[in-house]
């Protein structure tokens, strides 16, 4: 009897939300002698559900699928690799794929994401063995060598900030990643977890190695539950397969990983605030110094690191810094996983090398607005982030090109928005949003942006117009100077964008 | 469905978490999954039993937006009401959903079916508008995928 032929369905928050499960569950139903893997997402959202049959040892893919058309492409044999119009082929012959530059992505959507043969059989823990023979110094040198900075947003120099922690004197160290992924048109962290969870429990194991660490902690969004339902699993892959627990893999290294979940607070992003809530208290940042590298988690010292960042160095220690480094522009080495959303026409995940420009991801990739409107603002890097005009989607994707136009790449999420859009109302949401997420420490913060709110709509209602304007302008350098951190300090990025390069919608 | 609240399986979800100071916030968070709010004789309890003062548990249950304090409707729908969704419409679903359940946004249905609140970014953007209906997300909503969704609850 021949084997069952196999089935991709994506097990992935985006795909589920546009059906995935339901199609899984009908192929099962009315098609003989399938297996369904559920793999992760390729990232190509608007392809999804995206499925998969493997033919002959090679992958057909077909998509968007709904729960309608699996009559017609069975009808079609699909299982055979049969014509649809539906059908994709490879995707790896999908130009939104094949011109991306996968490094951290590049099992995701390939593996069966809680199947530790599929990730070992696809260079899944090298990299461990790998630190493990370069030793702690070593693996810290690579990091460093290879340029990567810190992918939540702030972009420190990952391996400056392993060099202080294992710097630091204390006989107990720890690994806090941040998977609070709160930024608005932002999902990487979640595809990285969802599609490739061993990957950042590798990147964990790696910079528990590094810095002397033997305890690790997640702190996941609460947003994200089935997320959390596939990290959780892999922990426990992980730990059944002995390479998390003690003495892992006979190298004499110790770690295990702790699952925190969060409560829906935005602020706990902030690294300060996540490693207040991580000890069961509210999310109230604290002062910097004492750096958390040095007194962070519990006191102790503590890499704080983003999902993406941790995830990173995997395979630069099996393909080396300097193929990493290879990748980029300037000060921005490496790559990024791009988020396309928003009004956009191909929406989903695009790794890519640093210095691509705006308009080559949004209209290249992105294929413009999903309305088919002209587009008229982008707001790069979340809710923190400046808008951009259209005049300005030729600037080179690079954290110092961003930081000159008093922009931000951030976590690397891009929100288009059409021409119907009214700035103003943007503007009044980004104090709207602060007012309702500031954890309250700081005076700029807590009290700035409800007066921005204010401020904005006497600004719309006409009322002192000119005078209001120059007072909203005063009250952003305030928030910006004043704020203890990015909460409060980085609100004023998009008012003040909105201002400078809409003007025309602050006139009532 | 969640469970009333009991006094002794409450304990027994707090000693899950060892009754630890530093797993507070995990043990509001199960609360709430269980019992789907935190009472006044919750707090009470916990602080007694993690040996927290009853002001400091209700220090973090304020500070926390998933930590509610009134039962939530037997089905919870989370509209998000962030950047990427704006873009494509939050606000005309959202205006939807409150004319269409007769509900206003943050409020419970009388007869305690449903609950609507904003929620500010579910990880969905590349397929907004989103729009989370208890643990389940959903993409590309508009107001008639809204209103299928409404009635396939039913």
């Amino acid at each position: 009897m021949a084997a069952p032929i196999k089935v991709f369905v994506p097990r992935e928050t985006s795909a589920i939300s546009l059906g995935a499960n339901e199609v899984a569950r009908r192929i099962q139903e009315r098609g003989a002698d399938v297996e369904i893997v559920r793999n992760g997402s390729w990232g190509m959202c608007w392809l999804e559900p995206l499925v998969e049959v493997e033919v002959n040892g090679e992958r057909v893919a077909y998509g968007p699928v709904t729960v309608d058309d699996v009559d017609g492409l069975l009808a079609a044999d699909f299982l055979k690799g049969g014509d649809h119009a539906l059908k994709l082929g490879d995707v790896a012959d999908i130009p939104y794929l094949k011109n991306q530059d996968r490094w951290t992505f590049r099992r995701c959507g390939l593996t069966d994401p809680v199947s530790i043969d599929d990730y070992r059989s696809n260079g899944g823990f090298d990299g461990f063995v790998a630190a493990t023979k370069l030793a702690a110094a070593g693996v810290i040198d690579e990091v460093r060598k290879s340029g990567l900075r810190g992918r939540g947003g702030a972009g420190f120099p990952t391996g400056i900030k392993w060099q202080t922690v294992a710097d630091a004197a204390g006989d107990q160290k720890y690994i806090a990643c941040n998977a609070d992924e709160g930024d608005s048109g932002t999902f990487s962290d979640r595809m990285l977890m969802e599609c490739d969870p061993f990957c950042l429990i590798e990147g964990m194991m790696i910079a528990g190695f590094a810095v002397g660490a033997d305890r690790g902690y997640v702190y996941l969004r609460s947003e994200y539950p089935l997320t959390r339902v596939i990290f959780e699993e892999a922990l426990q892959t992980a730990r059944d397969a002995g390479w998390l627990g003690e003495d892992i893999q006979d190298s004499g290294f110790n770690f295990d990983i702790d699952l925190h979940i969060g409560a829906g607070s935005y602020v706990c992003g902030e690294e300060t605030a996540m490693l207040e809530s991580l000890e069961g208290k509210a999310g109230i940042i604290r002062y910097r110094p004492p750096l958390p590298a040095i007194e962070g988690l519990f006191g102790k010292p503590t890499v704080v690191n983003n999902v993406i960042s941790l995830a990173s160095v995997p395979d630069i220690l099996i393909e080396g810094a300097d193929k990493y480094e290879s990748y980029g522009v300037g000060r921005s080495k490496g790559t990024l996983a791009f988020q396309l959303a928003g009004n956009i026409k191909y929406g989903g995940l695009v790794e890519k090398a640093f210095g691509l420009t705006l308009r080559e991801l949004i209209e290249d990739f992105g294929g413009g607005t999903a309305t088919g409107r002209s587009i008229r603002a982008v707001q790069v890097g979340g809710p923190l982030g400046a808008y951009f005009p259209e005049i300005l989607l030729d600037t080179p994707l690079d954290y110092e090109a961003f930081a000159a136009l008093d922009g931000v790449i951030g976590h690397g999420g891009v929100v288009v928005f059409d021409d119907s859009v009214d700035m103003a109302a943007q503007a009044r949401f980004a104090m709207e949003f602060c007012a309702i997420e500031s954890c309250g420490k700081c005076t700029p913060c807590r009290i700035g942006s409800v007066r921005g709110t204010e401020v904005i709509d006497r600004i719309v209602a006409d009322e002192n117009r000119d005078a209001n304007l120059e007072l909203l302008g005063e009250l952003c350098d305030t928030m910006v100077d004043g704020s203890l951190c990015a909460m409060g300090g980085m609100t004023p990025f998009p008012v003040r964008s909105a201002v400078k390069y809409f003007p025309e919608d602050f006139k009532g | 469905m969640n469970e009333t609240y009991n006094k002794t399986e409450a304990s027994e979800l707090i000693q899950e978490f060892g009754a630890a100071p530093e797993m507070l916030v995990q043990i509001l968070n199960a609360f709430v999954d269980k019992f789907s709010y935190i009472s006044e004789e919750a707090i009470r309890q916990i602080a007694d039993e993690v040996n927290l003062s009853r002001a400091d548990v209700h220090g973090v249950v304020s500070y926390y937006h998933d930590h509610r304090t009134k039962a939530a409707g037997k089905r919870l729908i989370r509209i998000c009401q962030a950047e990427s969704c704006q873009a494509m419409g939050s606000d005309a679903l959202t205006a939807h959903a409150e004319k269409s359940l007769g509900l206003q946004m943050h409020s419970t249905s009388n007869d305690g079916e449903i609950t609507l609140e904003p929620v500010y970014c579910l990880g969905n953007c590349a397929c907004s508008p989103a729009v989370m209906i208890d643990k389940q997300v959903y993409g590309r909503v508009d107001s008639k995928r809204f209103d299928e969704l409404m009635s396939a609850g039913d």
